[in-house]
């Protein structure tokens, strides 16, 4: 699959290091894609990465993603500016299973960057398109200056419960100080009748499978997104082979049910 | 208005307790209100209470020298605070700072320590039940510590 060039045409820092990029195809419009796929974005001269979409299509066919320079590419992509260009591949991959939450709770749970992925799916709850009973947003990250969309945040919390913590704050913060686990446990929820999606750090996400768990939410009703280094992003390298699955393909989207035993698994 | 027995039955800690215990235990507190910025406990002074918080919230912080209090954590309504009126030397390890205007019911630690010693079967329950709390305190602390929203999560236990 050949990558198509893209500008960006809008750029804004979320915090230092973290970036959302907002990119066009000059005189087409772009695919359509799922919230929770992702495409490989390529820094020329440099290489590709993959990274998730942050926002839903836009009706002017700009794609929205959200970057954090780790490395060689992510920071390349970091110093592209308006008007540069960068190559695109995708959508790759199968995103949330947003029919699930038709009539449940819908638990959207996220880690720092995890946020990103999960933006799309926020909108649609937001506009009612889940058919959702309520829908929850936990989110929570090392310090308030490292939260993303920080305005929209705010919006958010008018129509779902959103709940933030950080692991530090100062006393202007209203939010919980702690781990995000907390809020998840004390949340009065009936779990059997709830579905979560997760997006974060592996641990952060084991962590509140756990909780999600003893409060009776069932295997087969936690979705979580799963992060490994890509290459081809089609099935074919091997590069994102995890257990019997391609990340790029049978995923990054997964039921916990399906891959529970993948997930315990310390050296995979 | 609601009795102080009624009060405990609200309070998640003492679920499921029956209403004799919670009558029993009702003479060792009292109702109290906090200002935003009261204090309910101060680090290393005497642990003379336990606290159910009903409403507000509460920041658990320390005092680290040359950069003011750290909040480890906030309560809220629903948690409970302080186990060191437990223990000798019953010496507060942090303070209890309130962030807004905090509801609580303050019950005294001489007079819990007695009324255990009294019903040993109360005593156990209660045990049990600071127990479970004070588990789930140490493992938020451990995935606090762990760092868990960074790329690469803690950098403990790993050779510089
Ligand atoms: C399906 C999917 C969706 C993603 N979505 C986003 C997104 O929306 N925004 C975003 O910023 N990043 C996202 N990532 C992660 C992103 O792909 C990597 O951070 C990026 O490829 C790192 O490339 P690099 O050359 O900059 O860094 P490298 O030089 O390759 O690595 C730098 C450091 O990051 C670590 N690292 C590399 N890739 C990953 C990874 N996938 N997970 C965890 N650690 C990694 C390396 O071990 C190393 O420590 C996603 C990854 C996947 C698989
Ligand atoms: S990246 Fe090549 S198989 Fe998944």
């Amino acid at each position: 699959m050949i990558p198509s060039v893209f500008q960006v045409v809008h750029r804004y820092v979320e915090y230092p290091g973290t970036f959302t990029l907002h990119l066009a195809k000059p005189r087409q419009s772009t695919e359509g894609f799922q919230p929770g796929q992702f495409n490989m974005l390529y820094a020329f001269g440099t290489g590709e990465s993959a990274i998730s979409f942050s926002d839903l299509a836009n009706d002017d066919g700009t794609l929205v993603h959200t970057i954090r320079a780790q490395g060689s590419v992510t920071q390349a992509l970091e110093r592209l500016r308006e008007g540069d260009s960068l190559g695109i591949r995708g959508p790759f991959g199968r995103g949330w299973p947003l029919e699930v939450s038709q009539g449940k709770n819908l638990l959207i749970i996220a880690g720092g960057l995890g946020l990103a992925p999960l933006r799309p799916v926020i909108y649609q709850a937001q506009r009612d398109l889940l058919g959702a009973h309520k829908t929850y947003l936990f989110y929570g990250a090392r310090r308030v200056s490292e939260l993303l969309y920080r305005t929209e945040l705010q919006q958010w919390s008018r129509s779902l419960e959103v709940v933030m913590s950080v692991d530090y704050g100062d006393n202007n913060w209203p939010g919980h100080i702690g781990v995000i686990t907390d809020p998840l446990q004390a949340t009065g929820i009936d779990g059997a009748n709830s579905v979560a999606f997760l997006c974060g750090p592996e641990i952060m996400m084991r962590f509140c499978i756990q909780v999600l768990l003893r409060k009776g939410v069932p295997e087969s009703a936690i979705y979580l997104s799963m992060e490994r280094n890509m290459k081809c992003a089609t099935g074919l390298c091997g590069h994102c082979q995890w257990g019997p699955n391609f990340i790029c393909k049978d995923g990054p989207v997964f039921c916990y049910r399906d891959i529970r035993t993948w997930f315990q698994i310390h050296s995979l | 208005m609601k009795t102080i027995a009624a009060l405990l039955h609200e309070h998640p800690f003492f679920q499921g307790l029956p209403d004799s215990d919670l009558d029993f235990l009702a003479s060792c507190a009292k109702n109290c209100v906090y200002h935003s910025g009261d204090y309910l406990a101060r680090e290393n002074t005497p642990a003379n209470h336990f606290f159910l918080i009903r409403a507000g919230r509460v920041a658990v912080e320390s005092f680290v020298p040359n950069h003011g209090s750290l909040c480890l954590l906030t309560l809220h309504a629903g948690d409970i605070f302080g186990w060191s009126w437990l223990f000798p030397p019953y010496i507060s390890a942090f303070d209890a700072k309130a962030l807004d205007e905090v509801r609580s019911l303050r019950l005294g630690g001489a007079c819990l320590r007695e009324k255990c010693e009294k019903e040993p079967s109360l005593g156990f329950e209660l045990m049990k039940r600071f127990a479970r709390i004070a588990t789930e305190r140490l493992q938020s602390a451990r995935i606090q510590l762990l760092d868990i929203y960074g790329p690469n999560p803690s950098h403990l236990g790993k050779s510089p």
